[in-house]
């Protein structure tokens, strides 16, 4: 008989992989036996019906599992009688965890069904369920989760034991006799009766509702309600930023308009914030200036629940004090959401990450936040890098974020925050050691911002490790390559990087960048006018400064004037004349806020980061191509907005809807750009274009940059964030493929 | 009058006669330093009190312009190096003063700047025993350089400094914040700046030695100069290995300075002092010391900001209107906009 010993590599563990290698042995006729290791699963198997099981490791994989290579070779040693899970072999065995994974069907039936889980909210099993979000420590077993307050009941203790049960090794699982309980709290009591029928009645009586979820807490109310929708924004000191949304289906079907993709994103294990086109029935308040709408379908049994009792859609936005990140403990919340919730629906299983919610676009595929489903999960490094030394790449600052390197891979961690807040400053001490833990890496450097006013920079040139500087807007360029698996020997790109600021080699603001180069090095081809932040980082805050200096610069003061009358023009003039804290800049986000500034949109402040570069993205979203974007004139190495603002001007003389001038404007912008890279490409410097920084989360920018380069090949992020989410990835190759030595290909 | 002249020339840096009268006429006739060796001779009883110390400080001092509503260098020169002694828990006794004077400065305005120099001294309690001058060429210096050192004595069994402040002391300080910093911004800028604002600048050596009267237990007290009440509050969390927390809320800010850090996007807790110092004390003694710090004008608008407390060592926090919790840093050179 010929024995087969199998090795599966990929995510393989924590998934349910060995109860369905087990499975299938039993329906192929094989014996022999199946583990865990340090390298994934490990299966020894003999019997008629080999091929086939071989085929279904592949094809019938667990959903959570990825499959990345099943490597098979003779075995000539002994079998037992039947078919067995082995006890896990060497050391780093079981030391993986799986991102935390939507309710699957199955658990979404028992818990309408009539079973003992019937109405439990804390319902799972090995396909679904809590994961990273209740890990303490590693390995990764129910002792070292938060649900070891709980101990099982024999009859969940029996469905774990049970190769057969889909709750065969699931390290969460529980009942109503033994698990977490859920209960309403209104001003400090536990109130009598059906929690969830209780916190359904209250939101449809237009509450605001404080529930802990799996990363944290969200604040929720009737999405439809527009004086509770109010209330909730009034509390929060949240004047407009767009609230997520979260319905079944059905429900949200009425309020956005799904496309198969969206479905399929909504549906994924993950359950990421989905943007979607609104349907404009939800009142405006919900998002304003928008045209679409975050939502999510429920992903925990707790939020299937909620959303059956209410019926409606809700509004589920994270539960946080402004600026600090969302509350995960029932007493901080009782402590700092009171203010803003009428009751707690609250339950007694810890949080042991704050993990946000995951934002994403379906179409085209991209991620605005990576978190929660998201992580813990690798990507591999592109061809050359198999031999580069453990990284640690420890990010940006007002989206911090890290990453690691080791075996070829990469490990992005997941969203923090500012991390100028003390909480998100401390989640990010604890990300370095959870991620270094999760990888059993050591770091031989360390990766970081050049920007010495970084708190991430400061924290890596603190560890005592070789630290590799890099300038941030090569690490956008570097992790848009690394993402789409650009080699390291591929040559030279010209990366259009568009974003806010970042700190440049000649010591100015980066933002609006046509570079040359590759993961080692680059050199500034083409870039934005520069013009002066007044107030620094408050120029980010109040779009009219930059309004102001771009008009004076294309000598239209008179414009400025007429436009801001309200505001300090003569000391703002002073200050970008002398320099007062007044820095030199080529960012495309400011680009973004004159424009804006000038259309009446947000001029004299946002009132979050990015709001009037997206509420200029939105009026685009009806309007046809027309063909005849504003002019950004390149000067030599300089794309000189001078002639921008009288025509626009003269677009508004002439009744031009804002509409289309916006549309205008991304198309011109887009237009000077691809221009500029395209010509990189066919003088034969550069062999692809690559599209980073946060600016290409704007879908119009993005397709008017696309459509600049038609015929080029493109990299544009997927998997990654395009904003400073993604800088550590870019940090981390960089500094890799420096250490791995070789020239410079420019 | 020997001395005829109505700005310094290189003559009056050459070691002859025009260097005599420019110093018997500008300096040691104002500041009337015992001798005429070049070196003061020293008495005091307060030296001989077993366990005093003597407490030794130096500062040099550079502004833009040379007088600024509120005050002028020479000014800052005293006032700078009377306060480096005071929050150390010393009474200043003595100061040296030197002065670089570029060629071509005006000598009217050295005299404007040495009469408040004794006049603040006067005030302060302090006698300037001995000095220095030097002229260089144009442009070698900007207008004038004044480095003084100070001399004080700690009183047996006075121990105060950062690393004595426990968990649980509660941070004064002495009045707004800020407005040296926005002073100069507006009086060197020619900012269209239509603001009453002045330098805070003041000597608080009475006003330290009224607080550690009241109140004993003081741990530590420092002056907010460069860098503000940021840069103060992150050495000393460091030193004493504690965290501290101030509220947003409580800090006290004049409207105007508010203003000019909105227009500039400035940051208040980073701007200049040169009047205003911050203290740790027992939350026990606060009550008294606040009291104490109010009875002197340069102490009338005295309050509580913060407290220090375990948690993670050198960690300033402001706690913000809405609830949040921000960590101010220490000032890493230019501050640079970090929005992406
Ligand atoms: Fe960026
Ligand atoms: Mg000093
Ligand atoms: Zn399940
Ligand atoms: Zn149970």
């Amino acid at each position: 008989m010929n024995a087969v010993v199998i090795r599966v590599r990929g995510q393989v563990q924590g998934v349910g992989f060995r109860p369905f290698v087990w499975q299938l042995a039993q329906e192929f006729g094989l014996t022999g036996r199946v583990w865990n290791d340090a390298e994934g699963v490990g299966i020894e198997a003999a019997g008629p019906g080999l091929d086939g099981f071989v085929a279904a490791l592949t094809a019938r994989a667990p959903k959570l599992a990825r499959v990345d290579a099943v490597e098979v070779a003779t075995f000539g040693g002994a079998l037992p009688p039947g078919f067995e899970i082995a006890e896990s072999r060497g050391r780093g065995a079981e030391t993986r965890v799986t991102p935390d994974a939507a309710t699957c069907a199955a658990c979404a039936t028992e818990i309408r069904g009539t079973g003992r889980r019937q109405g439990y909210a804390f319902t799972n099993c090995t396909h679904c369920g809590p994961r990273f979000t209740i890990l303490n420590g590693l390995p990764y077993d129910r002792a070292q989760t938060t649900m070891a307050a709980f101990p099982m009941c024999p009859d969940c203790a029996a469905e774990y034991r049970d190769p057969a049960d889909r709750r065969f090794h699931a390290q969460p699982v529980a009942c109503p006799a033994c698990g977490p309980r859920l209960w309403l709290e209104v001003a400090g009591q536990d109130m009598p009766g059906d929690a969830v029928a209780l916190a359904a009645d209250l939101l449809r009586a237009g509450a605001v509702l404080a529930i802990k979820g799996l990363g944290g807490f969200h604040l929720a109310c009737d999405a439809a309600n527009p004086v509770a929708v109010a209330t909730l924004r009034h509390r929060k000191y949240r004047p407009s930023k767009p609230l997520a949304l979260m319905a079944q289906e059905a429900a949200l079907q009425g309020v956005v308009v799904l496309s198969g993709a969206d479905l399929a994103l909504l549906r994924d294990p993950a359950a990421p914030i989905v943007l979607a086109p609104s349907r404009q029935i939800l009142p405006e308040v919900v998002a304003p200036g928008m045209a679409e709408l975050g939502v999510m379908l429920p992903y925990t049994p707790l939020h299937h629940l909620l959303c059956d009792a209410f019926g409606g859609v809700l509004v589920m936005t994270s539960g946080n004090l402004s600026g600090e990140p969302q509350v995960t403990g029932n007493a901080e919340a009782r402590e700092k959401l009171s203010g803003f919730a009428d009751a707690f629906l609250l339950h007694d299983r810890e949080i042991a990450r704050r993990l946000d919610d995951s934002v994403e676009r379906s179409t085209p595929p991209m991620v605005l936040r990576r978190a929660r489903g998201r992580v813990p999960g690798t990507l591999a490094l592109p061809p050359g890098f198999g031999t580069a030394p453990q990284v640690l790449a420890l990010g940006g600052q007002m989206k911090g974020a890290i990453c690691l390197t080791k075996n070829g891979q990469a490990l992005p961690g997941h969203h923090l925050g500012d991390l100028d807040d003390a909480l998100c400053a401390d989640e990010f001490g604890k990300a370095v050691a959870d991620y270094r833990a999760l990888f059993d890496h050591r770091p031989e450097l360390v990766a970081v911002d050049a920007h010495p006013g970084y708190r991430a920079t400061q924290a890596g040139k603190a560890m005592g490790l070789p630290v590799t500087e890099v300038w941030h807007h090569h690490a956008h360029m570097a992790a848009c390559l690394a993402e789409n698996g650009w080699p390291l020997e591929g040559g030279n790109v010209a990366a259009i990087v568009l974003d806010g600021t970042g700190l440049g080699p000649d010591g100015t603001l980066w933002g609006g960048e046509v570079l040359l180069g590759d993961y080692r090095g680059f050199e500034r081809r083409f870039w934005l006018k520069p013009a002066p932040l007044i107030g620094g980082d408050k120029a980010a805050r109040e779009p009219w400064r930059n309004a102001l200096v771009r008009l004076d610069q294309a000598g239209l003061p008179d414009w400025a004037d007429a436009l801001f009358p309200g505001r300090p023009r003569d000391l703002a003039r002073q200050a970008a004349a002398k320099g007062i804290n007044a820095p030199m800049s080529s960012s495309a986000g400011r680009l973004f806020d004159a424009v804006a500034a000038c259309l009446d949109i947000c001029a004299e402040g946002q009132s979050y980061e990015g709001e009037a570069a997206m509420r200029l993205e939105a009026l685009t979203r009806h309007v046809p191509d027309q063909g005849c974007g504003y002019d950004l004139t390149l000067h030599g190495t300089e794309f000189d907005p001078a002639l921008l603002w009288p025509a626009m001007r003269n677009d508004l003389r002439h009744g031009l809807p804002t509409e289309v001038i916006a549309e205008r404007f991304h198309a011109g912008l887009g237009q000077a750009f691809a221009g500029a890279a395209r010509q990189l490409v066919e003088s034969g410097a550069a062999q692809a274009v690559v599209l980073s920084g946060g600016c290409f989360q704007n879908t119009r920018l993005l397709s008017a940059v696309e459509a600049g380069l038609r015929g080029l090949p493109v990299l544009s992020h997927r998997l990654t964030p395009a904003n400073d989410g993604g800088l550590a990835l870019g940090q981390a190759v960089v500094a890799a493929a420096r250490s791995l030595g070789g020239a410079e290909s420019r | 009058m020997a001395l005829r002249d109505t700005h310094v020339t290189m003559a009056h840096g050459g070691g002859g006669r025009a260097m005599r009268d420019l110093i018997d006429e500008v300096f040691t006739s104002v500041f009337q330093p015992p001798g005429s060796e070049d070196q003061a001779r020293l008495t005091g009883t307060a030296l001989q009190e077993p366990g005093a110390r003597l407490a030794f400080t130096t500062d040099s001092f550079v502004v833009t312009p040379l007088e600024f509503p509120g005050g002028d260098i020479g000014k800052l020169a005293v006032c700078g190096t009377v306060n480096d002694l005071a929050v150390g828990g010393a009474r200043p006794l003595w100061l040296s003063a030197a002065f670089i004077i570029e060629e071509g400065c005006e000598i009217a305005l050295l005299r404007r700047i040495v009469a408040t120099m004794a006049a603040e001294a006067d005030k302060a309690g302090v006698r300037i025993v001995t000095g220095d001058t030097k002229v260089v060429e144009r442009g070698k210096a900007d207008g004038l350089f004044i480095t003084t050192a100070g001399v004080g004595v700690i009183p047996p069994g006075r121990d105060i400094g950062a690393a004595r402040i426990r968990p649980g002391d509660v941070v004064i300080v002495n009045g707004v914040l800020g407005d040296h910093g926005a002073a100069i911004l507006a009086a060197r800028g020619d900012l269209a700046l239509s603001t009453d604002l002045a330098s805070d600048c003041a000597g608080l050596g009475h006003l330290m030695q009224a607080a550690l009267a009241a109140a004993p237990g003081i741990s530590a007290a420092r002056d907010c100069t460069r860098g503000g009440l940021a840069s103060a509050l992150n050495e000393m969390a460091a030193e004493a290995g504690l965290a501290v927390e101030i509220q947003e809320t409580a800090l006290p800010l004049r409207p105007e300075v508010v203003g000019v850090c909105e227009i500039l996007g400035l940051d208040p807790l980073y701007l200049a002092n040169e009047g205003r110092l911050v203290l740790f004390c027992p939350e026990a003694e606060a009550t008294a010391a606040l009291a104490a710090l109010r009875s002197l004008p340069e102490g009338r608008d005295s309050t509580v900001i913060g407290r220090a407390s375990q948690g993670q060592a050198g960690r300033v926090t402001l706690r913000t209107a809405f609830g949040g919790a921000r960590i101010v840093d220490m000032l890493v050179g230019e501050q640079l906009p970090r929005i992406c």
